[in-house]
Protein backbone atom coordinates (compact mmCIF):
# COMPACT_ATOMS: atom_id res chain seq x y z
CA UNK A 1 0.00 0.00 0.00
CA UNK A 2 2.73 2.30 1.01
CA UNK A 3 4.47 1.91 -1.95
CA UNK A 4 1.12 3.81 -4.15
CA UNK A 5 1.78 6.52 -2.08
CA UNK A 6 3.49 9.26 -4.05
CA UNK A 7 6.92 9.63 -3.10
CA UNK A 8 7.28 13.74 -3.15
CA UNK A 9 3.87 16.06 -2.72
CA UNK A 10 3.86 19.32 -2.90
CA UNK A 11 0.84 21.71 -2.29
CA UNK A 12 1.33 25.51 -3.19
CA UNK A 13 5.08 25.63 -2.18
CA UNK A 14 6.79 29.06 -1.48
CA UNK A 15 10.33 30.08 -1.17
CA UNK A 16 11.03 34.08 -0.73
CA UNK A 17 14.41 35.55 -0.53
CA UNK A 18 13.53 39.31 0.03
CA UNK A 19 12.12 40.58 -3.35
CA UNK A 20 12.95 37.77 -5.00
CA UNK A 21 9.71 34.59 -4.73
CA UNK A 22 12.38 31.83 -5.90
CA UNK A 23 9.51 29.03 -5.80
CA UNK A 24 6.01 30.43 -6.29
CA UNK A 25 2.99 28.01 -5.58
CA UNK A 26 4.93 24.87 -6.73
CA UNK A 27 1.96 21.64 -6.49
CA UNK A 28 3.68 18.45 -7.75
CA UNK A 29 3.98 15.09 -6.99
CA UNK A 30 6.43 12.38 -7.92
CA UNK A 31 5.98 9.14 -8.22
CA UNK A 32 7.92 6.12 -6.62
CA UNK A 33 10.41 4.43 -9.29
CA UNK A 34 9.79 7.21 -11.85
CA UNK A 35 12.61 9.98 -13.00
CA UNK A 36 11.33 12.70 -12.71
CA UNK A 37 12.97 15.38 -14.86
CA UNK A 38 12.76 19.35 -13.30
CA UNK A 39 13.40 21.58 -16.04
CA UNK A 40 13.91 24.98 -16.34
CA UNK A 41 16.43 27.57 -17.07
CA UNK A 42 19.15 29.47 -15.01
CA UNK A 43 17.34 31.14 -11.77
CA UNK A 44 14.09 28.98 -12.28
CA UNK A 45 14.29 27.75 -8.45
CA UNK A 46 15.10 24.42 -9.12
CA UNK A 47 17.89 24.06 -6.66
CA UNK A 48 15.98 26.01 -3.92
CA UNK A 49 12.84 23.57 -4.66
CA UNK A 50 15.98 20.82 -3.72
CA UNK A 51 16.50 22.44 -0.84
CA UNK A 52 13.28 22.61 0.86
CA UNK A 53 12.19 18.99 -0.05
CA UNK A 54 15.35 18.21 1.98
CA UNK A 55 14.52 20.30 4.92
CA UNK A 56 17.71 22.34 4.78
CA UNK A 57 15.79 25.60 3.65
CA UNK A 58 12.65 26.47 5.29
CA UNK A 59 9.49 26.96 3.01
CA UNK A 60 8.12 30.75 3.10
CA UNK A 61 4.73 28.95 2.62
CA UNK A 62 2.68 25.69 1.43
CA UNK A 63 2.95 22.46 2.41
CA UNK A 64 5.41 19.27 1.72
CA UNK A 65 5.77 15.86 2.07
CA UNK A 66 8.48 13.68 0.96
CA UNK A 67 8.56 10.07 2.06
CA UNK A 68 5.51 10.51 3.87
CA UNK A 69 7.86 13.07 6.18
CA UNK A 70 7.77 16.55 6.85
CA UNK A 71 10.98 17.79 5.90
CA UNK A 72 11.02 20.91 8.15
CA UNK A 73 10.32 18.80 10.83
CA UNK A 74 11.55 15.99 10.91
CA UNK A 75 14.07 16.28 8.32
CA UNK A 76 16.91 14.32 9.92
CA UNK A 77 15.06 10.95 9.57
CA UNK A 78 13.98 12.13 6.00
CA UNK A 79 17.84 13.04 5.05
CA UNK A 80 18.64 9.34 5.94
CA UNK A 81 16.49 8.03 3.33
CA UNK A 82 17.49 10.56 0.35
CA UNK A 83 20.42 11.27 -1.11
CA UNK A 84 21.76 14.39 -2.58
CA UNK A 85 23.88 15.64 -5.48
CA UNK A 86 24.66 18.95 -4.96
CA UNK A 87 25.18 21.57 -7.81
CA UNK A 88 28.47 21.97 -6.48
CA UNK A 89 30.37 18.73 -6.17
CA UNK A 90 30.97 20.12 -2.36
CA UNK A 91 33.97 18.03 -1.84
CA UNK A 92 36.19 18.41 0.74
CA UNK A 93 39.55 19.18 -1.40
CA UNK A 94 41.95 18.99 1.73
CA UNK A 95 41.06 15.10 2.13
CA UNK A 96 41.80 11.76 -0.37
CA UNK A 97 38.63 10.91 -1.82
CA UNK A 98 38.70 7.47 0.33
CA UNK A 99 38.34 9.74 3.68
CA UNK A 100 35.49 11.98 1.56
CA UNK A 101 33.19 8.93 1.29
CA UNK A 102 34.49 7.22 4.94
CA UNK A 103 33.13 10.41 6.70
CA UNK A 104 29.82 10.82 4.87
CA UNK A 105 29.33 6.66 5.60
CA UNK A 106 29.61 7.47 9.04
CA UNK A 107 27.60 10.66 8.85
CA UNK A 108 24.54 8.28 7.04
CA UNK A 109 25.28 5.89 9.47
CA UNK A 110 26.51 3.01 7.33
CA UNK A 111 27.34 0.58 9.51
CA UNK A 112 31.34 0.63 10.24
CA UNK A 113 31.38 -3.41 9.06
CA UNK A 114 30.18 -2.24 5.51
CA UNK A 115 32.08 0.73 5.18
CA UNK A 116 34.87 -0.18 3.46
CA UNK A 117 33.18 -2.43 0.90
CA UNK A 118 30.61 -0.01 0.36
CA UNK A 119 33.41 2.74 -0.40
CA UNK A 120 35.78 0.39 -2.01
CA UNK A 121 32.43 -0.81 -4.27
CA UNK A 122 31.54 2.56 -4.99
CA UNK A 123 35.37 3.86 -6.08
CA UNK A 124 35.03 0.96 -8.53
CA UNK A 125 32.16 1.87 -9.82
CA UNK A 126 32.83 5.05 -10.59
CA UNK A 127 36.44 4.26 -11.59
CA UNK A 128 38.10 5.86 -9.21
CA UNK A 129 39.61 2.80 -7.44
CA UNK A 130 43.01 3.89 -8.58
CA UNK A 131 42.86 6.88 -7.58
CA UNK A 132 41.21 6.22 -3.98
CA UNK A 133 43.86 7.93 -1.95
CA UNK A 134 44.80 10.96 -3.81
CA UNK A 135 43.47 14.28 -2.73
CA UNK A 136 39.98 14.70 -3.70
CA UNK A 137 41.47 18.65 -4.84
CA UNK A 138 43.82 16.48 -7.74
CA UNK A 139 40.32 15.16 -9.47
CA UNK A 140 39.23 16.60 -12.75
CA UNK A 141 36.00 17.66 -12.91
CA UNK A 142 34.53 14.53 -14.22
CA UNK A 143 36.18 12.58 -11.38
CA UNK A 144 35.09 15.11 -8.54
CA UNK A 145 31.13 14.61 -10.31
CA UNK A 146 31.37 11.28 -9.82
CA UNK A 147 33.16 11.33 -6.55
CA UNK A 148 30.39 13.71 -5.38
CA UNK A 149 28.02 11.01 -7.01
CA UNK A 150 29.49 8.00 -5.56
CA UNK A 151 28.80 9.99 -1.92
CA UNK A 152 25.24 10.80 -2.72
CA UNK A 153 24.68 6.47 -3.10
CA UNK A 154 26.47 5.82 0.12
CA UNK A 155 23.42 4.76 1.91
CA UNK A 156 21.79 3.61 -0.76
CA UNK A 157 19.07 5.85 -0.49
CA UNK A 158 15.55 5.38 -1.84
CA UNK A 159 15.44 8.96 -3.21
CA UNK A 160 17.66 10.53 -5.29
CA UNK A 161 18.14 14.24 -5.96
CA UNK A 162 20.46 15.51 -8.99
CA UNK A 163 21.20 18.76 -9.28
CA UNK A 164 22.38 18.97 -12.89
CA UNK A 165 24.51 15.92 -12.97
CA UNK A 166 25.98 16.13 -16.11
CA UNK A 167 26.72 19.85 -16.01
CA UNK A 168 30.39 20.68 -17.39
CA UNK A 169 31.09 16.55 -17.96
CA UNK A 170 32.08 15.86 -21.53
CA UNK A 171 30.03 13.75 -23.69
CA UNK A 172 31.53 10.54 -22.29
CA UNK A 173 31.02 11.26 -19.15
CA UNK A 174 27.84 12.65 -19.48
CA UNK A 175 26.94 9.28 -21.19
CA UNK A 176 28.11 7.36 -17.96
CA UNK A 177 26.08 9.40 -15.66
CA UNK A 178 23.06 9.15 -17.65
CA UNK A 179 23.53 5.74 -18.11
CA UNK A 180 23.86 5.00 -14.16
CA UNK A 181 20.62 7.26 -13.94
CA UNK A 182 18.77 4.88 -15.69
CA UNK A 183 20.57 1.77 -13.46
CA UNK A 184 19.42 3.28 -10.70
CA UNK A 185 15.45 3.35 -11.66
CA UNK A 186 15.35 0.89 -13.88
CA UNK A 187 17.29 -2.15 -12.06
CA UNK A 188 17.38 -1.08 -8.59
CA UNK A 189 13.86 0.40 -8.45
CA UNK A 190 15.01 3.99 -6.79
CA UNK A 191 13.17 7.67 -7.52
CA UNK A 192 15.41 10.09 -9.43
CA UNK A 193 14.62 13.87 -9.23
CA UNK A 194 17.00 14.94 -11.57
CA UNK A 195 17.06 18.43 -12.46
CA UNK A 196 18.55 19.99 -15.67
CA UNK A 197 18.42 22.44 -17.98
CA UNK A 198 19.44 20.25 -20.48
CA UNK A 199 16.18 18.91 -22.96
CA UNK A 200 17.93 16.62 -24.46
CA UNK A 201 18.75 14.27 -21.24
CA UNK A 202 15.47 15.30 -19.55
CA UNK A 203 13.74 13.74 -22.85
CA UNK A 204 16.05 10.95 -22.94
CA UNK A 205 15.90 10.10 -19.09
CA UNK A 206 12.65 10.65 -17.63
CA UNK A 207 9.19 8.88 -16.91
CA UNK A 208 7.56 12.57 -16.32
CA UNK A 209 8.92 15.97 -16.86
CA UNK A 210 7.73 19.24 -14.88
CA UNK A 211 9.11 22.67 -16.65
CA UNK A 212 9.02 25.49 -14.30
CA UNK A 213 9.84 28.95 -14.98
CA UNK A 214 10.47 31.34 -12.39
CA UNK A 215 9.54 29.46 -9.60
CA UNK A 216 6.07 28.43 -10.90
CA UNK A 217 4.93 25.02 -12.58
CA UNK A 218 3.99 25.80 -16.41
CA UNK A 219 3.57 22.24 -17.46
CA UNK A 220 3.91 18.93 -15.61
CA UNK A 221 3.30 15.52 -17.68
CA UNK A 222 5.36 12.90 -19.42
CA UNK A 223 7.38 13.76 -22.51
CA UNK A 224 4.56 12.96 -24.58
CA UNK A 225 2.00 14.49 -22.83
CA UNK A 226 3.91 17.56 -22.84
CA UNK A 227 4.50 17.19 -26.72
CA UNK A 228 0.64 16.98 -27.38
CA UNK A 229 0.03 20.47 -25.45
CA UNK A 230 2.14 21.94 -28.24
CA UNK A 231 0.74 19.87 -30.87
CA UNK A 232 0.52 22.70 -33.17
CA UNK A 233 4.15 23.00 -33.53
CA UNK A 234 4.87 19.65 -34.15
CA UNK A 235 6.63 19.39 -37.79
CA UNK A 236 5.84 16.94 -40.58
CA UNK A 237 8.11 15.52 -43.06
CA UNK A 238 7.16 14.56 -46.05
CA UNK A 239 9.13 12.77 -49.05
CA UNK A 240 8.35 12.95 -52.57
CA UNK A 241 9.77 11.99 -56.00
CA UNK A 242 12.63 14.84 -57.49
CA UNK A 243 9.91 15.56 -60.32
CA UNK A 244 6.73 16.19 -58.00
CA UNK A 245 9.08 17.70 -55.95
CA UNK A 246 8.72 21.34 -56.19
CA UNK A 247 4.71 20.47 -57.08
CA UNK A 248 4.24 19.36 -53.64
CA UNK A 249 6.11 22.53 -52.63
CA UNK A 250 4.40 25.65 -53.42
CA UNK A 251 0.63 23.40 -53.14
CA UNK A 252 1.71 23.35 -49.51
CA UNK A 253 3.04 26.83 -49.27
CA UNK A 254 -0.54 27.63 -50.93
CA UNK A 255 -2.40 25.47 -48.13
CA UNK A 256 -4.13 27.76 -45.09
CA UNK A 257 -2.37 27.16 -41.86
CA UNK A 258 0.35 25.30 -42.53
CA UNK A 259 3.91 26.96 -41.69
CA UNK A 260 7.44 26.54 -42.12
CA UNK A 261 7.22 24.82 -45.32
CA UNK A 262 11.18 24.62 -46.48
CA UNK A 263 12.63 21.53 -48.17
CA UNK A 264 15.35 19.75 -46.57
CA UNK A 265 18.84 18.79 -47.08
CA UNK A 266 18.29 16.44 -50.17
CA UNK A 267 15.80 17.98 -52.12
CA UNK A 268 13.38 15.73 -52.05
CA UNK A 269 12.33 15.57 -48.43
CA UNK A 270 9.92 18.86 -47.29
CA UNK A 271 8.92 19.56 -43.52
CA UNK A 272 6.45 21.96 -42.50
CA UNK A 273 3.86 22.64 -39.40
CA UNK A 274 0.64 23.98 -38.02
CA UNK A 275 -1.13 20.83 -38.67
CA UNK A 276 -2.60 18.92 -36.13
CA UNK A 277 -2.54 15.69 -35.77
CA UNK A 278 -5.81 14.68 -37.52
CA UNK A 279 -5.39 16.84 -40.08
CA UNK A 280 -2.72 15.03 -41.80
CA UNK A 281 -4.75 12.71 -43.98
CA UNK A 282 -5.96 15.49 -45.37
CA UNK A 283 -2.99 17.11 -46.71
CA UNK A 284 -2.11 13.69 -47.83
CA UNK A 285 -5.17 13.18 -49.94
CA UNK A 286 -4.89 17.25 -51.15
CA UNK A 287 -1.55 16.19 -52.60
CA UNK A 288 -1.94 12.69 -53.77
CA UNK A 289 -4.82 14.42 -55.68
CA UNK A 290 -2.56 16.71 -57.24
CA UNK A 291 -0.80 13.72 -59.05
CA UNK A 292 2.76 13.84 -56.23
CA UNK A 293 3.77 10.80 -55.98
CA UNK A 294 4.91 10.44 -52.02
CA UNK A 295 7.48 7.91 -50.98
CA UNK A 296 7.13 8.88 -47.15
CA UNK A 297 5.31 10.78 -44.62
CA UNK A 298 6.37 11.28 -41.04
CA UNK A 299 4.83 13.01 -38.18
CA UNK A 300 7.72 14.18 -36.10
CA UNK A 301 7.57 13.69 -32.18
CA UNK A 302 8.47 17.48 -31.02
CA UNK A 303 11.30 17.66 -29.11
CA UNK A 304 11.26 18.33 -25.31
CA UNK A 305 12.95 21.52 -27.05
CA UNK A 306 10.01 22.75 -29.16
CA UNK A 307 7.42 21.98 -26.10
CA UNK A 308 9.77 24.07 -23.88
CA UNK A 309 10.31 27.22 -25.78
CA UNK A 310 6.45 26.63 -26.59
CA UNK A 311 5.35 27.02 -23.26
CA UNK A 312 7.89 29.40 -22.13
CA UNK A 313 6.26 31.70 -24.89
CA UNK A 314 3.43 30.78 -23.67
CA UNK A 315 4.09 31.65 -20.13
CA UNK A 316 5.59 35.27 -21.32
CA UNK A 317 3.49 36.85 -23.83
CA UNK A 318 5.38 35.27 -26.60
CA UNK A 319 9.19 36.15 -25.55
CA UNK A 320 11.65 33.95 -26.35
CA UNK A 321 13.62 32.87 -23.33
CA UNK A 322 16.48 35.14 -22.82
CA UNK A 323 19.43 33.43 -24.29
CA UNK A 324 17.80 30.19 -24.42
CA UNK A 325 17.64 30.44 -28.81
CA UNK A 326 21.45 28.90 -28.14
CA UNK A 327 20.13 25.78 -26.55
CA UNK B 1 23.07 12.20 20.03
CA UNK B 2 24.60 10.65 17.25
CA UNK B 3 28.04 10.21 18.76
CA UNK B 4 29.40 8.44 15.67
CA UNK B 5 28.41 11.02 13.17
CA UNK B 6 29.63 13.51 15.20
CA UNK B 7 32.86 12.54 15.31
CA UNK B 8 33.06 12.24 12.00
CA UNK B 9 32.28 16.00 11.44
CA UNK B 10 35.05 16.40 14.30
CA UNK B 11 37.91 14.22 11.96
CA UNK B 12 36.39 15.76 9.22
CA UNK B 13 36.96 19.04 10.42
CA UNK B 14 40.34 18.53 12.62
CA UNK B 15 41.94 16.53 9.30
CA UNK B 16 41.40 19.67 7.21
CA UNK B 17 42.60 22.05 9.55
CA UNK B 18 45.72 20.29 10.69
CA UNK B 19 46.55 20.23 6.34
CA UNK B 20 46.00 23.83 6.05
CA UNK B 21 49.35 26.13 7.14
CA UNK B 22 46.75 29.04 7.99
CA UNK B 23 45.55 27.51 10.77
CA UNK B 24 48.51 25.20 11.91
CA UNK B 25 51.31 27.87 11.98
CA UNK B 26 49.79 30.06 14.62
CA UNK B 27 48.85 27.13 16.43
CA UNK B 28 52.60 25.65 16.62
CA UNK B 29 54.12 29.18 16.53
CA UNK B 30 52.52 30.72 19.16
CA UNK B 31 53.34 28.46 22.03
CA UNK B 32 56.93 27.97 20.76
CA UNK B 33 57.11 31.80 21.46
CA UNK B 34 55.02 32.69 24.57
CA UNK B 35 55.90 29.50 26.18
CA UNK B 36 59.66 28.56 25.09
CA UNK B 37 61.15 31.84 23.25
CA UNK B 38 60.01 34.07 26.08
CA UNK B 39 61.13 32.62 29.28
CA UNK B 40 64.07 32.25 28.17
CA UNK B 41 64.35 35.77 27.26
CA UNK B 42 63.24 36.34 31.15
CA UNK B 43 66.02 34.45 32.07
CA UNK B 44 68.94 35.69 30.53
CA UNK B 45 67.76 39.36 31.70
CA UNK B 46 67.39 38.33 35.14
CA UNK B 47 70.49 36.90 34.63
CA UNK B 48 72.27 39.89 33.66
CA UNK B 49 69.85 42.38 35.39
CA UNK B 50 72.24 45.12 37.43
CA UNK B 51 71.80 44.75 41.58
CA UNK B 52 69.87 48.09 41.77
CA UNK B 53 67.80 48.13 38.18
CA UNK B 54 64.68 50.08 37.39
CA UNK B 55 63.37 47.24 36.03
CA UNK B 56 62.89 45.95 39.56
CA UNK B 57 61.24 49.25 40.71
CA UNK B 58 59.18 49.07 37.92
CA UNK B 59 57.75 46.20 39.48
CA UNK B 60 56.42 48.36 42.68
CA UNK B 61 53.04 48.22 42.38
CA UNK B 62 52.94 44.93 41.40
CA UNK B 63 53.89 43.65 44.65
CA UNK B 64 52.10 46.58 46.29
CA UNK B 65 49.07 44.10 45.32
CA UNK B 66 50.76 41.19 46.82
CA UNK B 67 48.97 39.71 49.89
CA UNK B 68 50.83 40.04 52.90
CA UNK B 69 51.67 36.37 53.69
CA UNK B 70 53.54 36.36 49.72
CA UNK B 71 55.74 39.37 50.77
CA UNK B 72 57.61 38.19 53.19
CA UNK B 73 58.36 35.21 50.92
CA UNK B 74 59.56 37.44 48.31
CA UNK B 75 61.26 39.82 50.19
CA UNK B 76 63.96 37.78 51.10
CA UNK B 77 64.81 37.18 47.02
CA UNK B 78 67.48 38.67 45.57
CA UNK B 79 65.93 41.66 42.71
CA UNK B 80 67.53 39.16 40.21
CA UNK B 81 65.52 36.46 41.32
CA UNK B 82 62.33 38.57 42.43
CA UNK B 83 62.34 39.69 38.54
CA UNK B 84 62.73 36.37 37.27
CA UNK B 85 59.75 35.10 39.61
CA UNK B 86 57.51 37.79 39.06
CA UNK B 87 57.70 37.61 35.42
CA UNK B 88 57.31 33.90 35.16
CA UNK B 89 54.70 33.66 37.41
CA UNK B 90 52.80 36.47 37.91
CA UNK B 91 52.71 39.14 35.23
CA UNK B 92 52.91 36.21 32.67
CA UNK B 93 50.22 34.23 33.29
CA UNK B 94 47.55 36.12 31.64
CA UNK B 95 49.52 35.90 28.72
CA UNK B 96 49.25 32.35 28.51
CA UNK B 97 45.68 32.41 28.13
CA UNK B 98 46.23 33.58 24.62
CA UNK B 99 47.31 30.52 23.50
CA UNK B 100 44.49 28.30 23.85
CA UNK B 101 42.31 31.52 23.24
CA UNK B 102 43.94 31.45 19.81
CA UNK B 103 43.60 27.94 18.74
CA UNK B 104 40.08 27.98 19.20
CA UNK B 105 39.22 30.21 17.53
CA UNK B 106 41.69 29.75 13.98
CA UNK B 107 39.83 26.38 14.44
CA UNK B 108 36.51 27.74 14.57
CA UNK B 109 37.09 30.53 12.19
CA UNK B 110 38.10 27.29 9.84
CA UNK B 111 35.55 24.68 10.40
CA UNK B 112 32.82 27.45 10.78
CA UNK B 113 33.72 30.33 7.88
CA UNK B 114 36.14 28.24 6.24
CA UNK B 115 33.71 25.40 5.12
CA UNK B 116 31.52 28.18 3.85
CA UNK B 117 33.79 29.51 1.94
CA UNK B 118 35.43 26.23 0.21
CA UNK B 119 31.72 25.14 -0.73
CA UNK B 120 31.69 21.74 1.82
CA UNK B 121 28.93 23.27 3.93
CA UNK B 122 25.89 22.33 1.91
CA UNK B 123 26.73 18.45 1.29
CA UNK B 124 27.17 18.77 5.05
CA UNK B 125 24.05 20.39 6.06
CA UNK B 126 21.76 17.52 3.84
CA UNK B 127 23.35 14.90 6.15
CA UNK B 128 20.57 13.25 8.61
CA UNK B 129 22.68 15.49 11.70
CA UNK B 130 20.07 17.50 13.36
CA UNK B 131 21.42 21.88 13.72
CA UNK B 132 22.26 20.60 17.69
CA UNK B 133 24.45 17.36 16.57
CA UNK B 134 26.43 19.68 14.21
CA UNK B 135 27.10 22.55 16.15
CA UNK B 136 28.19 20.50 19.07
CA UNK B 137 30.11 18.37 17.00
CA UNK B 138 31.97 21.86 15.53
CA UNK B 139 32.07 23.37 18.88
CA UNK B 140 34.05 20.45 19.95
CA UNK B 141 36.19 20.76 16.85
CA UNK B 142 37.68 23.96 18.47
CA UNK B 143 37.74 22.79 22.22
CA UNK B 144 39.53 19.97 21.73
CA UNK B 145 42.60 21.14 20.65
CA UNK B 146 42.53 24.02 22.40
CA UNK B 147 42.33 22.45 25.38
CA UNK B 148 45.60 19.85 24.32
CA UNK B 149 47.57 22.51 23.43
CA UNK B 150 47.12 24.92 26.70
CA UNK B 151 47.93 21.51 28.83
CA UNK B 152 51.22 21.09 26.68
CA UNK B 153 52.03 24.66 26.13
CA UNK B 154 51.94 24.53 30.27
CA UNK B 155 53.69 21.12 30.54
CA UNK B 156 55.98 22.83 28.01
CA UNK B 157 56.24 26.29 30.44
CA UNK B 158 56.60 24.51 33.27
CA UNK B 159 59.86 22.69 31.90
CA UNK B 160 60.96 26.15 30.33
CA UNK B 161 60.84 28.20 33.30
CA UNK B 162 62.32 25.59 35.84
CA UNK B 163 65.51 24.97 33.82
CA UNK B 164 65.75 28.70 33.27
CA UNK B 165 65.55 29.85 36.52
CA UNK B 166 67.13 26.63 37.86
CA UNK B 167 70.63 28.50 38.25
CA UNK B 168 69.00 31.86 39.28
CA UNK B 169 66.42 29.96 42.18
CA UNK B 170 68.37 26.60 42.73
CA UNK B 171 64.93 24.98 43.61
CA UNK B 172 61.66 23.86 41.52
CA UNK B 173 59.16 27.01 42.22
CA UNK B 174 57.32 26.55 39.40
CA UNK B 175 53.24 26.38 39.29
CA UNK B 176 52.02 27.50 42.24
CA UNK B 177 48.63 26.72 42.73
CA UNK B 178 47.28 30.30 40.61
CA UNK B 179 48.61 28.09 37.56
CA UNK B 180 46.87 25.10 38.49
CA UNK B 181 43.38 27.50 38.45
CA UNK B 182 44.39 29.15 34.71
CA UNK B 183 45.31 25.69 33.01
CA UNK B 184 42.39 23.61 34.11
CA UNK B 185 39.79 26.29 34.68
CA UNK B 186 40.57 29.68 32.98
CA UNK B 187 42.19 28.61 29.59
CA UNK B 188 39.10 25.92 29.20
CA UNK B 189 36.71 28.72 29.62
CA UNK B 190 39.08 30.91 27.48
CA UNK B 191 39.07 28.74 24.75
CA UNK B 192 35.13 28.83 24.61
CA UNK B 193 35.10 32.39 24.58
CA UNK B 194 37.26 32.10 21.82
CA UNK B 195 34.60 29.79 19.81
CA UNK B 196 31.82 31.72 20.77
CA UNK B 197 32.74 34.58 19.48
CA UNK B 198 33.67 33.37 16.13
CA UNK B 199 30.37 31.37 16.01
CA UNK B 200 28.67 34.32 16.42
CA UNK B 201 30.40 36.61 14.07
CA UNK B 202 30.97 33.91 11.92
CA UNK B 203 27.21 34.70 10.22
CA UNK B 204 28.43 38.39 9.48
CA UNK B 205 31.33 37.59 7.63
CA UNK B 206 32.78 36.20 5.01
CA UNK B 207 36.00 34.80 4.85
CA UNK B 208 38.29 33.00 7.08
CA UNK B 209 40.34 35.90 7.98
CA UNK B 210 37.10 37.91 8.90
CA UNK B 211 36.49 35.41 11.17
CA UNK B 212 39.89 34.50 12.45
CA UNK B 213 40.42 38.39 13.89
CA UNK B 214 36.89 38.80 15.12
CA UNK B 215 37.60 35.94 17.24
CA UNK B 216 40.67 37.01 18.74
CA UNK B 217 39.11 39.62 20.14
CA UNK B 218 38.86 37.41 23.19
CA UNK B 219 42.33 38.50 24.04
CA UNK B 220 41.05 41.63 25.10
CA UNK B 221 39.99 40.61 28.55
CA UNK B 222 43.14 38.90 28.54
CA UNK B 223 45.16 41.85 27.86
CA UNK B 224 42.98 43.72 30.82
CA UNK B 225 44.32 41.38 33.14
CA UNK B 226 47.49 41.81 32.07
CA UNK B 227 47.45 45.29 31.97
CA UNK B 228 45.95 45.55 35.18
CA UNK B 229 48.36 43.30 37.25
CA UNK B 230 50.81 45.40 36.18
CA UNK B 231 49.51 48.23 37.56
CA UNK B 232 48.77 47.05 40.84
CA UNK B 233 45.03 47.02 40.46
CA UNK B 234 45.19 43.53 41.24
CA UNK B 235 46.97 40.05 41.98
CA UNK B 236 46.16 37.15 40.35
CA UNK B 237 45.31 34.95 43.43
CA UNK B 238 43.92 31.78 43.40
CA UNK B 239 40.29 33.22 44.40
CA UNK B 240 40.64 36.07 41.62
CA UNK B 241 41.88 33.33 39.24
CA UNK B 242 38.90 31.29 40.17
CA UNK B 243 36.43 34.23 39.63
CA UNK B 244 37.80 35.32 36.75
CA UNK B 245 36.85 32.04 35.15
CA UNK B 246 33.51 31.47 36.65
CA UNK B 247 32.99 35.24 34.71
CA UNK B 248 34.01 33.78 31.38
CA UNK B 249 32.18 30.76 31.75
CA UNK B 250 29.07 32.38 32.40
CA UNK B 251 29.86 35.16 29.19
CA UNK B 252 30.79 31.52 27.73
CA UNK B 253 27.07 30.24 28.24
CA UNK B 254 25.10 33.36 26.71
CA UNK B 255 27.86 33.27 23.55
CA UNK B 256 26.50 29.71 23.46
CA UNK B 257 23.17 29.85 24.07
CA UNK B 258 23.02 32.32 21.21
CA UNK B 259 24.98 30.17 19.23
CA UNK B 260 22.77 27.52 18.85
CA UNK B 261 20.01 29.31 18.51
CA UNK B 262 21.22 31.02 15.64
CA UNK B 263 22.98 28.16 14.17
CA UNK B 264 20.01 26.76 11.99
CA UNK B 265 20.76 25.19 8.66
CA UNK B 266 17.98 26.74 6.93
CA UNK B 267 19.47 30.54 7.76
CA UNK B 268 22.72 29.07 6.92
CA UNK B 269 21.83 28.28 3.20
CA UNK B 270 19.29 30.98 2.74
CA UNK B 271 22.62 33.15 3.83
CA UNK B 272 24.85 31.02 1.37
N1 LIG C 1 20.20 32.19 -0.61
C1 LIG C 1 19.61 32.99 -1.50
N2 LIG C 1 19.49 34.29 -1.27
C2 LIG C 1 18.88 35.11 -2.15
N3 LIG C 1 18.36 34.71 -3.32
C3 LIG C 1 18.45 33.41 -3.63
C4 LIG C 1 19.08 32.48 -2.74
N4 LIG C 1 19.03 31.25 -3.29
C5 LIG C 1 18.40 31.40 -4.47
N5 LIG C 1 18.04 32.70 -4.68
C6 LIG C 1 17.33 33.22 -5.85
O1 LIG C 1 16.25 32.37 -6.14
C7 LIG C 1 16.12 32.18 -7.53
C8 LIG C 1 16.16 30.70 -7.85
O2 LIG C 1 17.46 30.22 -7.61
P1 LIG C 1 17.85 28.69 -7.79
O3 LIG C 1 19.27 28.57 -7.40
O4 LIG C 1 16.87 27.85 -7.08
O5 LIG C 1 17.70 28.48 -9.35
P2 LIG C 1 18.12 27.24 -10.25
O6 LIG C 1 16.92 26.85 -11.02
O7 LIG C 1 18.77 26.21 -9.44
O8 LIG C 1 19.17 27.92 -11.23
P3 LIG C 1 20.49 27.32 -11.92
O9 LIG C 1 20.08 26.59 -13.14
O10 LIG C 1 21.27 28.56 -12.27
O11 LIG C 1 21.18 26.47 -10.91
C9 LIG C 1 17.22 33.00 -8.18
O12 LIG C 1 16.68 34.21 -8.58
C10 LIG C 1 18.21 33.19 -7.08
O13 LIG C 1 18.89 34.40 -7.24
MG1 LIG D 1 20.57 25.38 -9.47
Amino acid sequence: MADTLPVIETWGLVRRFGEVTAVNGLTLEVRRGEVFGFLGHNGAGKTTTVRLLNGVLSASDGKVRVLGLDPALEGPALRRRTGVLTENPSLDERLSARENLEIYAALYDVPVAETRRRVADLMGQFDLGERAGDKAGSYSKGMKQRLALARALLHAPELIFLDEPTAGLDPVAARDVRELIMHLSREEGRTVFLCTHNLVEAQRLCDRVAVLDSGRLIAIGTPAELGQKVGQRRTVEVEASRETVQQALSLLRAMPGLAEVQTGDHGSVISFSGVPHEGIPRVVAALVEAGVRLYRVTPQEPSLEDIYFALYEEANGGRQPAGGGTR
Amino acid sequence: MNWRAMRAVIRKDLTVVLRSKAVILPIILLPLIMQVILPAVFGAAAYFLPEDSEEVDDLGPLLDAFPEALRAEIESLEPNQLFFMLMTVYTFAPMYLIVPLMTSSVIAADSFVGERERKTLEALLYTPLTDMELIVAKLLTGWIPALVVAVVSFLLYMLVVNAVGWPLIGRLFFPNWTWIVLVFWVAPAVSMLGLGLTVVFSSRVQTFQEAYQLGSMGVLPIVALMLGQIAGLFFLSVVLSLLVGLLLWVVDAILLWFSVQTFQRSELLARM
